[in-house]
């Protein structure tokens, strides 16, 4: 659906993007992380058609839309819905006011403008705040204001830069929703720039890392939940060292990733009765990657047949990170 | 000695020199801001950061506009005589002064235009810029209508500029109350009529500051009360 293509862009001489390429799945939604400066803001303002990269493309079903100017330029930016990093919504005008902007921009007439404003309404759950004025509305409220807007002309993309930079973590839940719910009940392709893991968490489908300026991790989340050397993983999947472990009460001592309501829930407790060994939780935890629980646990097997049931516990779908006491890579 | 001017009629004079001074402020207000505003525009969407960033001629139209605001008004007054007869038909009188006031007050309009318009903030302007909207729209629907409440003060602060540059239309025969202050009481040491027409300025100044800033506030949605 959107493509980037080796996007390169630098000011005044250093280099910010170095070759950026990305490809996001029409109706899915992909997180693009990184650290501060590693240029995730210039990459979601090229997208946005806000800043010209150097070289590079950026295609929308297939349209370089980088070369364009004027009215080409204007057309194609409706293409692609922004929300823009921080406030950016007209304190003159209503919720509704605001929303209407593209569609004035786009020439719908009135009363179909008044018929699509009270569409998006619904579908951010503000219907009852169309006549506020945005500092009548919380952030949280803003903000879900600003993604209706920018899915108002209807575009095939919606970009959101640091959609949640300014909120607590309660309200970027309700923003994130509003964002999942575009994608779901519009079919909107949606490519969201964060620092903030959450989002990734939620509702991400797919994760590029950027770092100076190059992506230096891709995937679909899933997959780089059980990758060993994925950021996004260690990101993401609960810390296991947290408490001091003596080794020398197990036989084996492993970090195993299990992804799945199956895995989670059975997986474990299988392994044990199967093999006849004892397995205890050192630590770790269990989380949610938007609907798919995902767990990471530290386990002090004892029992003679524990490598096997390591070994079994990676062929049924588990991933065994890191072997700390035993054989290196037993199942890896 | 002279007995001090009647009440009444000192009434009657300020009545008089109220119309002129009106007359003359409201109309070179009206045309300053007709021309000042779009003069500010420019200027903003000239400058580094604006919508159409054109260094030279931004560099170029700042310097103008300086010049201009850098002119004493009663420089102007006499320096612009013969463009005032060309427009107006005559070079001295009360109309004739609305051509020096106008021309002095447009760079005053067009600063402060710009000011205001620099304070809308980029990232409003962008979302604007992404939805598609042309520049036109822009001007209209974001830089102007979010900053209408500052623009209603900046022609308040015009008008009250304004007042205090037609004190100097007696120079050409204007009238107002400046020149009635000046010339008919201070000059002829008529004490009642000097002090009242001050007075009558203070509170002419005050009320249209207050209507202004009532306007204003009016236009404004921000900071309403709050869900």
């Amino acid at each position: 659906m959107i493509t980037v293509e080796n996007l390169t862009k630098s000011f005044q001489g250093i280099p910010v993007l170095n070759g950026v390429s990305l490809d996001v799945q029409s109706g899915s939604v992909l997180g693009v992380v990184g650290p501060s400066g590693a240029g995730k803001s210039t990459l979601a303002r090229c997208v946005a058609l806000l800043e010209r990269p150097d070289s590079g493309a950026i295609r929308v079903d297939g349209t370089d839309l980088t070369a364009l100017g004027g009215t080409a330029l204007r057309n194609a930016r409706r293409q692609i819905g922004v929300v823009p990093q921080g406030d950016s919504l007209l304190r003159q005008r209503t919720a509704a006011g605001n929303i209407a902007l593209p569609l004035e921009s786009a020439g719908v007439p009135g009363p179909q403008r008044r018929s699509r404003v009270g569409e998006l309404l619904d579908l951010v759950g503000l219907t009852d705040k169309a006549g506020s004025y945005p500092d009548q509305l919380s952030g949280g409220q803003r903000q879900r204001i600003a993604v209706a807007r920018a899915l108002a002309a209807g575009p095939s993309v919606l970009l959101a830069d640091e959609p949640t930079s300014a909120l607590d973590p309660e309200t970027t839940g309700s923003v994130l929703t509003v964002l999942d719910r575009a994608r779901a009940e519009l079919g909107v392709t949606v490519l969201v720039v964060t620092h903030d893991m959450a989002v990734v968490r939620k509702i991400c489908d797919d994760v590029a890392v950027l770092e100076e300026g190059r992506v230096v991790e891709n995937g679909k989340l899933l997959d780089l939940i059980g990758d060993s050397n994925s950021r996004t993983a260690s990101a993401l999947l609960p810390a296991v060292d947290l408490n001091p472990v003596n080794e020398s009460n197990f036989d084996r001592v492993a970090d195993v990733v299990l992804v799945g309501f199956a895995a989670v829930g059975a997986l474990l407790p299988e392994a044990s009765h199967r093999f006849g060994v004892e397995v205890n939780l050192l630590g770790g935890g269990l989380t949610r990657l938007a609907e798919t629980p995902v767990a990471r646990f530290r386990l002090g097997i004892t029992g003679e047949r524990a490598d096997s049931a390591l070994e079994w516990i990676s062929e049924a779908g588990g991933v065994v990170r890191r072997t700390l006491k035993g054989p290196q890579g037993v199942a890896a | 000695m002279r007995s001090a001017t009647p009440w009444s009629d000192v009434l009657n004079r300020l009545v008089e020199a109220t119309g002129e001074t009106l007359y003359m402020v409201g109309v070179a207000t009206l045309i300053a801001t007709l021309f000042g505003i779009p003069v500010g525009v420019w200027l903003q969407l000239t400058s580094p950061g604006g919508l159409r960033p054109q260094a030279n001629l931004h560099r170029v139209l700042s310097f103008v506009t300086d010049l201009g605001r850098s002119m004493p008004f009663i420089v102007l007054l006499v320096a612009l005589m013969s463009v005032t007869r060309l427009v107006v038909g005559a070079s001295i009188g009360t109309s004739a002064v609305i051509v020096p006031l106008s021309v002095g007050a447009i760079p005053f309009v067009g600063r402060l235009v710009q000011n205001i318009l620099s304070e809308v903030h980029v990232s409003v302007v962008e979302a604007a810029v992404t939805t598609g909207a042309s520049t036109v729209r822009i001007v209209r629907s974001v830089l102007i209508r979010e900053s209408l409440p500052a623009l209603i003060n900046a022609i308040g602060v015009t008008v009250i500029a304004l007042i205090g540059y037609s004190a100097m239309a007696g120079v050409i025969g204007g009238g107002g109350l400046g020149d009635l202050a000046i010339r008919e009481g201070y000059q002829r040491f008529n004490a009642r009529l000097l002090w009242s027409t001050v007075a009558w300025l203070a509170v002419l100044t005050t009320v249209i500051q207050f209507g202004f800033t009532r306007a204003a506030r009016a236009s404004d949605r921000r900071r309403h009360a709050s869900v």
